[in-house]
């Protein structure tokens, strides 16, 4: 045992052609944390609402229509900025989602959506991207803020009330199923079921 | 003097009247200024309200804050369509919003019923600014009898 230890030991000492093989472990985990966390800087300097609208695609389009929302204005001041809605907390799917993002970003840049026009061509497209990640994931991001646990059900208007206890508390459809376009205009829905 | 200063006393009511009694929809704004809006009325929870008439198109009694009606989209449809009224619990746009200026009936609700705030408006809780004299026709013919 001593022996293995002794022999680790010196295999570690020992000099690679200019720095010990020891310098180099320690070296290289300390790079690692500076990179890693330079990494996740850039990951939240992304991952702010200023950074998604300093692209005019998003300023000049959504951003727009957020701001009529109550989702941007309300009674209690309390707000939901860009990635609240649209970046998933835990770090796989976030990175997943910032590697879908690229090719936004990408899009951005050869002006796939430079105009208004443009953008309501490919808006559909982008909506059912958004629709599809909130019902897998059972609307994850509204559930972040919102909790149907501590809604209080009998505080809600009727229409709310209603829906809420026959669909959203039996597990039969998830907020995005019934709550469309309650940040941003809607692209055309007339191939979306439910609406015409 | 008091010839004066009562001159001086009917003027300046005088400006101060034509000043406060001239009404206008900018109130005493000067012209350079933007006049500040009225408050918005919030939507009135009082219950479903009767038809003064069977032609009147009913007053809304639910909050339709940013229910859009665009090209793309009608909030309102989504649930008083035909189709929706099932999961919604709404009632149906009624069998006129099919029919077409020639009368037919079609197969959806027609372009001319599509912008649903055209027609019905949410309820509020006011006191009009003009009086109204109407009754309806119930009320007439049993006063009617009654004489
Ligand atoms: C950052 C927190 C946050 C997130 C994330 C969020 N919301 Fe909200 N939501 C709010 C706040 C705050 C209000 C306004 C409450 C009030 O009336 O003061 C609100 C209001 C609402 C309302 C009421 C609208 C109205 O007109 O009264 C609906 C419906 C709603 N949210 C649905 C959603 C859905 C669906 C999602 C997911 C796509 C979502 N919210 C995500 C914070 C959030
Ligand atoms: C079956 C459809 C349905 C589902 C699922 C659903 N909602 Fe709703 N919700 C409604 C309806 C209908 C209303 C009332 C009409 C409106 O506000 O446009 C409403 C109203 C609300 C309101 C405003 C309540 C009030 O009375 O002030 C909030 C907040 C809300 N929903 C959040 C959510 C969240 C968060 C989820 C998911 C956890 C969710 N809803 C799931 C149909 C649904
Ligand atoms: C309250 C949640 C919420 C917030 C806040 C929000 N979004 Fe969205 N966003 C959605 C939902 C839900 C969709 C899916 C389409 C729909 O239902 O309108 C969407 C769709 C989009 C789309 C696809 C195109 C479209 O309109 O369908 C883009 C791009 C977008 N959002 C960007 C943004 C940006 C940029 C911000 C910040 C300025 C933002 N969103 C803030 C919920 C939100
Ligand atoms: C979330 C579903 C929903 C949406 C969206 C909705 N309604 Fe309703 N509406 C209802 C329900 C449910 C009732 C019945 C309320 C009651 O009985 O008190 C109703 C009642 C009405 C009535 C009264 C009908 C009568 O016979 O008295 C009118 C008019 C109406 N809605 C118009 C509209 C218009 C216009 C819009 C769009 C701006 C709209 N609704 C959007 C659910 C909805
Ligand atoms: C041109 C005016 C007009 C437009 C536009 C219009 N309505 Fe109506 N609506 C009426 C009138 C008038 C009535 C009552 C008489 C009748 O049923 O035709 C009515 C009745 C209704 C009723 C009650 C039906 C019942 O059987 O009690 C509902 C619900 C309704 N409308 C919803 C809507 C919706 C939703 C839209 C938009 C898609 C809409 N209306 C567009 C005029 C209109």
């Amino acid at each position: 045992m001593v022996e293995l230890v002794r022999n680790y030991w010196r295999v570690i000492r020992s000099p690679s052609a200019y720095f010990s093989l020891g310098f180099l472990t320690i070296g290289g985990f300390l790079a690692g944390v500076i990179f890693w966390g330079g990494f996740n800087t850039a990951l939240e300097a992304t991952n702010t609402e200023a950074f998604c609208v300093s692209c005019h695609e998003m300023r000049d389009n959504v951003f727009q229509e957020l701001k009529a929302t109550v989702h941007y204005t309300n009674a209690s001041g309390v707000r939901a900025s860009c990635p609240d809605c649209h970046v998933p907390h835990e770090w796989t799917h976030k990175i997943a989602r910032k590697v879908q993002a690229s090719k936004e970003v990408w899009g951005a840049i050869f002006g796939t959506i430079n105009t208004r026009e443009k953008f309501q061509e490919h808006r559909l497209t982008l909506a059912i991207h958004e629709w599809s990640r909130l019902s897998a994931n059972d609307s994850l991001e509204c559930r972040n803020c919102h909790s149907a646990a501590s809604m209080d059900i009998t505080q809600q208007g009727p229409r709310a009330a209603q829906a809420h206890e026959t669909f959203l508390l039996t597990g039969e459809k998830t907020c995005i199923d019934c709550h469309k376009g309650i940040a941003h205009q809607l692209p055309d829905m007339s191939s979306v079921p439910g609406w015409q | 003097m008091l010839r004066y200063v009562l001159a001086i006393l009917v003027l300046s009511t005088g400006v101060a009247l034509a000043q406060s009694s001239i009404a206008t929809l900018r109130g005493e704004t000067p012209l350079t200024e933007e006049a500040e809006p009225p408050r918005m009325v919030p939507f009135a929870d009082i219950g479903r309200q009767v038809r003064n008439y069977p032609e009147q198109p009913p007053v809304i009694p639910h909050d339709i804050d940013s229910y859009r009606i665009d090209l793309n989209s009608n909030k309102c449809l989504s649930c008083h369509a035909r189709a929706r009224t099932g999961e919604s619990g709404a009632p149906m746009v009624s069998i006129t919003h099919f029919m077409d200026r020639e009368g037919q009936f079609r197969a959806a609700v027609t372009p001319r019923r599509y912008f649903c705030n055209q027609c019905h408006v949410a309820q509020h809780d006011l006191t009009p600014p003009v009086d109204n004299t109407f009754i309806d026709i119930d009320t007439l013919l049993s006063s009617e009898e009654a004489r």
